[in-house]
């Protein structure tokens, strides 16, 4: 039987030494881990509009595509200084709406048109729900979505994550015809006519819903920019 | 007298979990992530990969520690071993195969949990020689891997008509009628499958049939 002086010390020794080898584990993997991190962003940017890029050519395929990017505010006034592709989107998030800092990515597609890619981030129902939705010349037709997820349920809210999901964005309008923003919602039940809703999945309700709201919330920050744009 | 390196008794640690004393279908351990990520062949593969290092080294590091860990509290000792060895998986997966790595997400870090790990630190490495309880740790792993891979290849195969990501039902079978089983591509279809292997592995082996 040890002493509890002895398990006091053996504890003591072992935890630090756990945690020196673990700690240099993270530093040494740091910079490999975030340089993935970068490269799914760039991935992700370009599958919005319909590029798709493996983990090699991803740095290649999005200079290429991606030819300018900047950063709005809430009322569509260019914010200098900033790298749009740094911003933190989880962290704008938390922001109140004014300050929030807003990307933007130009893209030029294969066709010649130029295309703008907005990020997106919202919550679903286990976790944070992000993505990119790409909009066609007009500034207002939706040439391509991206969805990602933390831990939504698998089979269920996962799939937002899937093409055949993000299909159905293709070709939807954020303005209805008078000109008011109405975002794309996600609704249950058969909507192939209607410009402005997509058919949700069966049994995801609340991811499906927190993609609809966070449509709503990310866009309705950028009605300022596209309106102007869209008067032009 | 000195034992050899791979004397028959210790290559009978390494070939034992393959077989007649498998975790999965004999010992039935470990069945959680074999129904998680035995979707796709591949992170199925980097599972097994995984939980073979982890059982090995954990199994090595136990088994050398085994006379200076204060009973009392072995099995914290056990814990924070495989703990600290499974972050290290998932940063070393993080960083190396990230994709692979998203798929498996929680599922590296229940390897904590999984009862393989932990039941074989017990039976095995604190009461035996580091040389044994490192290739019991491999041989459980690898008898844990044969499963999960097995699993994966039929539902890969069956489920999406591919085996590690690559298409081997030809086209023409789709053109003639044929459907991939979406079935299996579902969790009840895993528990089913590992238990068409137990079946077919008990009337293989008579011995592991109970006598009652």
């Amino acid at each position: 039987m040890h002493s509890n002086r002895y398990i006091f010390i053996y504890s003591s020794i072992l935890v630090i030494v756990v945690a020196m080898a673990l700690t240099v584990v993270a530093v040494q993997l740091k910079p490999l881990q975030e340089n993935n991190i970068r490269i799914e962003k760039m991935q992700n940017i370009l599958s919005s509009i319909h590029v798709k890029a493996t983990v090699n050519n991803a740095e290649e395929m999005y200079s290429k595509y991606i030819v300018s990017s900047f950063v709005i505010n809430a009322s569509a006034n260019e914010i200098k200084d900033v790298d749009a592709f740094k911003v933190n989107i989880a962290a704008e998030h938390k922001k109140s709406t004014d300050d929030r800092k807003l990307p933007v990515f130009v893209a030029k597609l294969d066709n010649g048109d130029t295309s703008l890619v907005f990020p997106v981030y919202g919550k679903g129902l286990w976790g944070p729900v992000w993505g990119y939705i790409s909009l066609q010349k007009d500034f207002n037709t939706v040439l391509g979505v991206v969805f990602d997820h933390k831990g939504e349920t698998p089979g269920l809210g996962a799939e937002i994550n899937t093409e055949w999901f993000q299909e159905r964005f293709n070709g939807k309008t954020l303005f209805n015809e008078d000109g008011k923003f109405t975002s794309v919602q996600v609704l249950k039940g058969t909507h192939n006519d209607d410009p402005h809703v997509v058919d949700a999945i069966s049994g995801s309700t609340i991811t499906c819903s927190g993609v609809s709201l966070m449509l709503v919330d990310c866009m309705e920050l950028y009605e300022p920019f596209l309106k102007a744009k869209l008067k032009r | 007298m000195k034992e050899s390196i791979f004397s028959p008794k210790n290559l009978k640690l390494l070939s034992g979990p393959l077989n007649l004393n498998n975790p999965i279908t004999i010992q039935v351990l470990g069945i959680c992530s074999a129904l998680a990520v035995t979707v796709q062949v591949k992170p199925a593969f980097v599972m097994a990969l995984s939980v073979t290092i982890v059982t090995a080294i954990s199994n090595l590091i136990i088994s050398l520690l085994r006379n200076t860990i204060p009973s009392r509290i072995r099995i914290i000792v056990q814990l924070v071993v495989i703990a600290a060895l499974v972050i290290i998986v998932d940063q070393v997966l993080k960083a190396y195969i990230y994709d692979v790595s998203k798929k498996l997400s929680v599922f590296v870090g229940l390897i904590i949990t999984n009862c393989i790990i932990m039941g074989r630190l017990e039976a095995f490495a604190m009461s035996q020689k580091p040389w044994p309880s490192f290739l019991d740790g491999i041989g459980n792993g690898l008898g844990y891997g044969l499963i999960l891979v097995l699993v994966a290849f039929l539902r890969e195969f069956f489920g999406s008509g591919k085996v590690f990501g690559f298409q081997v039902i030809p086209d023409i079978f789709y053109q003639w009628g044929y459907e991939n089983n979406g079935l299996m591509i579902l969790p009840p279809m895993a528990l089913i499958t590992i238990g068409v292997i137990i079946w077919v592995q008990r009337s293989r082996s008579r011995e592991l049939i109970d006598k009652s």
